[in-house]
């Protein structure tokens, strides 16, 4: 088991299988709260659901309406189980309170490279520690794989 | 996070249920964000009167003092929402009355924008209902802290005007509102306002267009750093830095750009840096400019344009005299429409000039509060849409899932008048 460590901003625990992009995420125009689904066609998750997810980041980008979407996604039942993010910016940390999901932010070893997506990992918002549990296909998967029925990669 | 004798009574009840939830927020936001403490706003820029599924839901269900502790408070408790406690006001929200009939947007959404709008006027909220405050008399002064959000706002207030603001959001803005506090973090503290990085062009940057497209290129070169950019930079106006502006928080999420010579806090390249080493430049020539083109022109093939959309951010009135100008005496084309998107103290103010009657006679329609982006609503079968915006081009495709064409202003009123698009980057 691998063990990460960071801040956790946002606490709780929650054991979820990971979903990592490389790419910032948009609120207003990059999601749709109603499908939890990323809908910016440049994004490298460009129609990958997030729900239930824990979703892995660089961080947040675009419209100051950031929060505001994410927050839809807990009121729509359609938010990510928890939030894994680099770079601390209002948006993105505002967006993961009001989402009210466990969230640990200045993780080492950088968790953009070492997580995988279909990871099944913990994540502790009081402790800030990640666990990967079980990785990804026996942990030889590529950093970018999005799992059955993602579609194509740029 | 320390907090004064003040804050501590607003978090333990001296000022009520709302104050408490709203201190309570904030605590939460400053501590995530490793704020030391909150500083004293008397400005703030929010959202409460934009309606939307989940909003609609919690107003059935407790009333707007239901929404506003949900969303601009994150608090579940039944509270009362007092009178906002500084000067307030509601940035861009839904279309209103004027565009009834002109889209499928929800008559219930009018609707219940007109009850919101009500209910926070009541509470001292300003209802300018535009993305640019600064253009219709909420100008913070250099060095003043206030709390908005609208990404384009924010840099417009921290770069051009040299106010102080991180990128708020509904939640952050609602509790400012009532407690006149927000946390000192960030674009917030003097040390943090200097520029990370050179982005210097080497073509004219000497048009509206230019202005947006280079802020596209800044915005994807630099994320979220704060640039400094130099070069053939012709002299801006307003219109220019707002559409430059809002172009470097649509690819990136730039917050404060410095721009030598122009915004209040680059007098020089070395006063931008703080007198720290100056990065070696990042360059914007010939290719980077074709490349910016083709990217907000890629996501066209069609060249019959339903749909012309003119004013992202909100139109100046020099931009909406300019349109009327072009329109004078002409007719669009049978199967395009035109929107130009203005604050509604300058939609009174085209009144009063005879360039909405311009507009109008030409087929046009000048509205307000909204644009098609955030209200999801253009007009009824539009396929195709061309814009002079950079954000607009960049967003609506994705939001409606339509085609966009990113041209001049002339452009976009030729093809409001043939119908077709026949733009092309300028040599």
């Amino acid at each position: 088991m691998t063990e990460l460590r960071g801040r956790g901003i946002v606490p709780g625990v929650v054991e979820g299988e990971a979903l990592v992009t490389h790419d910032a995420i948009s609120g207003f125009g990059g999601i749709d709260v109603a499908t939890g689904t990323v809908i910016e066609p440049r994004h490298e998750l460009f129609g990958v659901c997030f729900t239930g997810k824990v979703l892995v980041f660089p961080g947040a980008k675009g419209s100051s309406g950031w929060s505001g979407f994410f927050q839809s996604t807990r009121l729509m039942g359609t938010a990510p189980a928890a939030m894994v993010f680099r770079v601390i910016t209002t948006k993105a940390v505002l967006g993961a309170i009001v989402t009210r999901v466990p969230t640990v932010v200045e993780v080492t070893p950088n968790p953009l490279e070492t997580i995988k997506t279909g990871d099944f990992v913990r994540v502790d918002g009081t402790t800030g520690i990640i666990t990967i549990l079980t990785p990804a296909s026996g942990g030889g998967v590529s950093p970018n794989e999005k799992g059955p029925g993602a579609p194509h990669l740029d | 996070m320390k907090l004064t004798d003040e804050e501590r009574g607003m978090r333990d009840g001296a000022e009520g249920e709302a104050v408490v939830a709203a201190m309570d927020l904030l605590i939460r936001y400053g501590e995530a964000l490793g704020a030391e403490r909150l500083v004293d706003t008397r400005n703030v820029a929010g959202t409460m009167t934009q309606p939307s599924p989940a909003k609609a839901k919690l107003v059935e269900e407790g009333g707007w003092a239901r929404a506003y502790a949900v969303i601009n408070l994150d608090c579940d408790r039944e509270i009362e929402i007092p009178r906002m406690k500084v000067p307030t006001c509601q940035l861009q929200h839904g279309l209103g009355q004027d565009a009834a009939g002109l889209t499928a947007y929800p008559a219930q959404s009018i609707e219940l924008q007109g009850s919101a709008e009500n209910y926070f006027s009541e509470r001292g909220v300003n209802i300018l209902a535009t993305c640019t405050p600064y253009q219709v008399g909420n100008l913070p002064v250099r060095g003043e802290h206030v709390a908005w959000m609208e990404s384009s706002a924010v840099v417009y207030a921290n770069s051009v005007l040299g106010a102080r603001t991180n990128c708020e959001g509904s939640a952050s803005t609602g509790a400012a509102s009532l407690t006149g506090k927000i946390p000192y973090w960030g674009n917030h503290v003097p040390e943090n306002r200097f520029a990370t990085h050179v982005v210097r062009a080497d073509v004219g940057i000497d048009t509206f267009q230019e202005w947006g497209m280079f802020g596209y290129f800044v915005g994807e070169s630099v994320e979220e750093a704060r640039p400094a950019v130099i070069g053939s930079l012709a002299q801006p106006d307003l219109a220019d830095l707002k559409h430059f502006g809002a172009a470097t928080a649509t690819s990136g999420g730039v917050e404060l750009f410095h721009m030598p010579g122009v915004t209040p806090e680059a007098p020089t390249l070395d006063a931008a840096f703080g007198g720290s080493a100056i990065p070696e430049p990042i360059t914007y020539g010939p290719r980077e400019r074709r490349w910016v083109y083709d990217m907000l022109n890629g996501q066209g093939t069609s060249t019959d344009v339903d749909f012309v959309l003119l004013g992202c951010p909100h139109a100046s009135l020099d931009q909406v005299a300019r349109i009327a100008q072009l329109l004078e005496g002409r007719r669009l084309h049978a199967d395009t429409e035109l929107w130009v998107m203005t604050p509604g103290a300058l939609r009174t103010m085209a009144d009063r000039n005879g360039y909405t009657r311009i507009i109008t006679e030409a087929g046009g329609h000048v509205l307000t509060d909204s644009c098609p982006a955030m209200s999801k609503a253009a007009p009824p079968g539009t396929r195709v849409f061309a814009t002079d915006s950079a954000k607009q081009a960049h967003y609506l495709p994705a939001i409606l899932g339509i085609e966009a064409w990113f041209g001049t202003l002339d452009e976009c009123i030729d093809a409001a008048v043939t119908g077709q698009w026949r733009g092309g980057l300028r040599a």
